[in-house]
């Protein structure tokens, strides 16, 4: 064998055929010379040379390589018998191109967001510090005192870094481009060292950069410095302006650095913006903190060891409550995308079960041909087809099956990946995912595995050696297929018993997101529209500008025509829980040493209520004519009131908080929740009107459709201050379905998912109960000659149908019951083993395997008798 | 079904192409005369099968030990020649020292 000759094998025939002739010449002229006749002399030489085909073909298989050809031939065969059944081919890899495309999509995504380790030197070494200031507040931010002290006094870590990244900047206009608001980053100087990151232009921060003192400098994000300076690298050094201040440039961040959320667009030291007494407080608990582990130390050492910091400090200020009382830490992956892990690990599970419906439906649609081949096949076998020979044959069209899936379902993954990467900003990491190598060979690896799963039944269905009995099986006198028919059974079942299980999860899952849905957020939903203003700090400096914005702004919002209510709130209800205070009641007797009492602070103007539609249980809201140093009072929610005063009237009770202030109690409302899965918190309201806050969200309340409003109040506010801009323009339930995203995007998905299996082992049951029919159509025949009743016939056609149905039904319902403890923590208000659910998922797919086998059961029942007998 | 079983051993295979070797050290020869060379030589008791005379040349045309022309026949027919090259002649040194071993060594056994 030589692969020269391989690939000329028609050339090298030609030849040897020429070969061939010129020796029957030479022998032919060698015969004459002996004195025969021409005739007699061809004749010899032919005889003498034997079957001249004989030599061809042995030439031709020593140059040929058998596999190949063998595998050529088998791939013509099978795409000729997949073009002979064209709807079966695009039904069948339809629906393995979806199994394959999500598969590999959200193998993708999980690798991405959950598995690969931090772009950061030595990752593992990394953890989030917290401080655990209470069961309830296991993971507390860290307050800068305890830092420093932690900095100075701990053993087990090689550098600790302090960070907050939810702060914003006004970066003014400059180079022609108009003033903006960006998020920024404040951290100590060692954070980038500390995680590895060289910048990519200019230096990093250095310790003297670090200090109140200093010059003002900052780092940009490779994506600030593209979009707004435009990849100038001279930047480096430049000064530029934030919040009106002028700071320096020394640095640019690596492209792919995007912790810890892409929305932080340039950072800067702590020390130097931050004052002093803030960062020195040892009860305020506004930091992130990270640590890289000294080489050797585990997490847990190295929590304990600042445990015993954070006790020292709580033990020598017993008098100050809010002191936590140990560290708390999480590896800082875990931290970033910890809160995403259950959903996509459900999701894949999910896609998992798709797939696997899909290889089975492919398998059965494979073995229910194979039924109709068979005669083909008995006669094959019996003139000698190896057994091997007709295996490989299904195992190739198996193979080219799932090729074209695979091909399809990696177009499918790439936009599924893409759409995702669009609907899911919010999730952390989502920018690193994009299909590599690594997902092509999961492609790959996914498409054998199809192949195998979808010839495996061919395997099983697959007799060889019987040659006498396929053929026996195929003359009319007998039926046989029921091997087949059985494996097919058991398949379906199989099917309809794991699409039972992605049914339950979804139900469960919707029925979660309804309850959210329906959840009473303590307030008016409809109609209301939300809008956050910012006041720029160097322009509104004194609380006084501040109080007479809003005052302005109240006024000319609430002039607009159609307009029913409009207030202020720091907060809007199920935006987040926002900031708490602690407080005393003047009234009562003081708290013990080391106890407090704390609850969540919203600041509003005395319409909010009104506006909201929040209840004024008692008493009245806030004085309006009260503001600025006046504004003393505060309004407390029903829980306040009941958990703190009890049986007693709240109503003219003082709260000291905020500073040791005095603010009289004057009325109670009802509850808000400030995240919809959450049950509500005692809150306390104070005036707006002391104008403390620059920030606020303006809340209006229309009759009719109230995004109409968003216009005029925009150019209200331009009136007031053309540099102003207004974000965020939300209605309230725009409000409500941000904050309940991820439920209603993991239970849409898994209901495409579920309806998709639905589908699927719907036609999986048609497929196998029209099998059966057609095999029993003479059976039948011959019962309804001798008298039996049509609906006696589609009784018992029916039957057979729905018998693996229920049996797929049953296994799937146990099965469920096993895996839905996985999704509790996904759940709202919703028990794993709701019987609703699960009783509405056995309804939906016995209902569903009844109708797909009704039409095979009317058609048998339908069938004429006389005509029934005559089909062969 | 389609596995045909012959007694041509590797070894009589062996011997088949070591003979073709041989045949062609006298001169450039095509398939006809290199078959009847063998025939002659061994007293007509070794009868070359085309089936087996056509794929041997091949095989030794493909590891190199012959090569092939088209020429004219003594008749003056067109016919396939072929040469022992280089290779082929220190082939044929190696398989015809083997053979005088095995030979002598069978004699051996046999007792002659």
């Amino acid at each position: 064998m030589s692969w020269r000759r391989f690939f000329r094998r028609w050339r090298e025939d030609a030849e040897v055929q020429r070969e061939i002739d010129s020796y029957l010449e030479e022998e032919t002229a060698e015969n004459m010379a002996r004195g025969m006749s021409f005739n007699e002399a061809q004749r010899q030489a032919r005889v003498k040379l034997g079957n001249r085909q004989l030599v061809r073909e042995r030439l031709w298989q020593q140059n040929m390589v058998v596999l190949i050809d063998g595998l050529w031939r088998d791939l013509r065969y099978a795409l000729r018998t997949l073009w002979r059944a064209p709807g079966f081919a695009v039904l069948a890899m339809l629906v393995m191109a979806l199994g394959i495309g999500a598969n590999v999509a959200l193998f993708t995504i999980v690798r991405a967001v959950l598995l690969n380790p931090l772009p950061f030197t030595e990752p593992s070494r990394l953890v989030k510090l917290y401080e655990y200031s209470s069961d309830r507040f296991p993971y507390n931010d860290v307050a800068g005192g305890v830092f420093t002290a932690w900095q100075k006094e701990n053993h087990s870590f090689a550098d600790l870094a302090l960070l907050d990244s939810g702060l914003a900047f006004s970066l003014s206009e400059g180079g022609g481009q108009l003033p903006e608001k960006v998020n920024f980053g404040v951290c100590t100087w060692n954070l980038f060292p500390l995680l590895g990151i060289e910048p990519a232009l200019g230096r990093s921060f250095t310790a003297s950069d670090d200090q109140p003192g200093a010059n003002a400098t900052v780092m940009l994000t490779w994506g600030l410095w593209k979009r707004r300076f435009g990849g100038d690298r001279s930047v480096v050094g430049q000064t530029i302006e934030l919040d009106a201040k002028p700071y320096t440039v020394i640095g640019v961040l690596p492209a792919w650095f995007t912790y810890p959320i892409q929305s932080v667009q340039l950072w800067t030291p702590i020390y130097h913006l931050i004052p002093q007494g803030e960062m020195s407080a040892i009860d305020d608990h506004d930091w992130e903190a990270i640590g890289r582990l000294k080489p050797g130390v585990s997490e847990v050492k190295a929590t304990a060891d600042l445990s015993v910091i954070v006790r020292r400090l709580h033990d020598q200020h017993l008098d100050d409550p809010f002191i936590s009382t140990a560290a708390n830490s999480m590896p800082l992956l875990e931290d970033l995308v910890g809160e995403f892990k259950i959903p996509l690990y459900l999701l894949l599970a999910a896609t998992t079960c798709l797939l696997l419906i899909a290889c089975l439906n492919t398998a059965a649609l494979m073995v229910s041909r194979e039924a109709m081949r068979r005669k083909e096949l008995a006669i094959r076998a019996a003139l000698g087809g190896g057994g091997w020979r007709l295996l490989r044959e299904h195992m190739t069209e198996s193979l080219v099956l799932s090729a074209i899936s695979g091909a399809a379902g990696l177009l499918v993954a790439y936009v599924a990946i893409q759409w995702f990467v669009r609907a899911r900003q919010d999730m952390s990491r989502v920018e690193a995912i994009h299909l590599d190598g690594t997902a092509i060979a999961f492609t790959v690896g996914l498409t054998l595995l199809c192949t195998i799963c979808a010839g495996f039944a061919s395997i099983l269905s697959f007799r060889g050696g019987q040659i006498a009995r396929s053929l026996a099986a195929y003359s009319r006198s007998q039926s046989d297929g029921r091997g087949r028919a059985r494996l097919r059974k058991w398949l379906v079942t199989f099917e309809v018993g794991v699409t039972v299980v992605l049914l339950v999860g979804t139900g469960l899952l919707l029925k979660s997101y309804a309850q959210l849905r329906s959840s009473n957020l303590g307030c008016v939903t409809q109609n209301v529209l939300t809008m956050q203003l910012s006041l720029p700090d160097e322009k509104y400096s004194q609380p006084l500008q501040r109080e007479q914005f809003f005052a302005h702004l109240l006024e000319d919002v609430r002039a607009l025509p159609g307009l029913k209510a409009a207030g202020l709130v720091r907060t809007v209800p199920g935006q987040g829980r926002g900031g708490d205070a602690g407080f005393a009641i003047a009234e009562h007797p003081p708290l013990p040493p080391g106890k407090a009492q704390n609850a969540v602070v919203r600041w509003a103007d005395p319409e909010y209520f009104h506006a909201l539609g929040i209840p004024l249980l008692r008493g009245a809201p806030f004085e309006a004519s009260k503001r600025l140093a006046e504004a003393n009072e505060v309004v407390i929610t029903h829980s306040f009131a009941q958990k703190y005063f009890g049986a007693e009237d709240p109503i003219g009770k003082h709260l000291i908080t905020m500073g040791l202030h005095r603010f009289e109690i004057v009325g109670v409302v009802g509850d808000t929740r400030y995240k919809v899965s959450r049950p509500p918190e005692p809150m306390m309201y104070f005036s707006i009107y002391s104008g403390n806050f620059g920030s606020s969200a303006l809340v209006v309340r229309s009759a009719g459709d109230v995004t109409q409003m968003a216009l005029p109040i925009q150019k209200i506010v331009q009136q007031l201050d053309p540099r102003l801009a207004v974000m965020d323009i939300l209605t309230m339930d725009q409000v409500v379905g941000r904050s309940i995203r991820d439920t209603s995007f993991d239970a849409g998905l898994l209901l495409i998912f579920a309806v998709v299996s639905l589908l699927l082992a719907a036609v999986g049951l048609f497929g196998v109960l029209s099998f059966i029919a057609a095999q029993r159509m003479q059976e039948i025949g011959i019962r309804m000659a001798l008298g039996a009743e049509r609906g006696r016939v589609l009784g018992q056609v029916m039957l057979d149908g729905l018998k693996p149905a229920f049996i797929g039904l049953v296994v799937g319902l146990m099965g469920s019951v096993a895996g839905v403890r996985l999704l509790r923590s996904m759940l709202y208000a919703t028990r794993p083993l709701d019987p609703t659910v699960f009783l509405l998922v056995s309804v939906v797919l016995l209902a569903v395997a009844g109708a797909a086998c009704t039409i095979p059961a009317w058609h048998a029942s339908r069938l004429d008798p006389m005509q029934a007998l005559r089909t062969e | 079904m389609d596995r045909v079983s012959q007694p041509d051993s590797a070894m009589l295979r062996g011997t088949l192409d070591m003979m073709i070797l041989r045949t062609l050290v006298s001169g450039d020869a095509h398939g006809h005369t290199i078959a009847k060379i063998i025939e002659r030589t061994s007293e007509d008791v070794l009868e070359v099968e085309q089936g087996s005379l056509y794929p041997a040349l091949h095989r030794l045309e493909d590891r190199g030990w012959v090569s092939s022309y088209w020429g004219a026949s003594a008749n003056n027919r067109k016919a396939k020649f072929y040469r022992l090259t280089a290779a082929g002649r220190k082939q044929l040194g190696r398989e015809t020292s083997r053979w005088r071993q095995m030979t002598r060594a069978i004699g051996l056994v046999m007792g002659e």
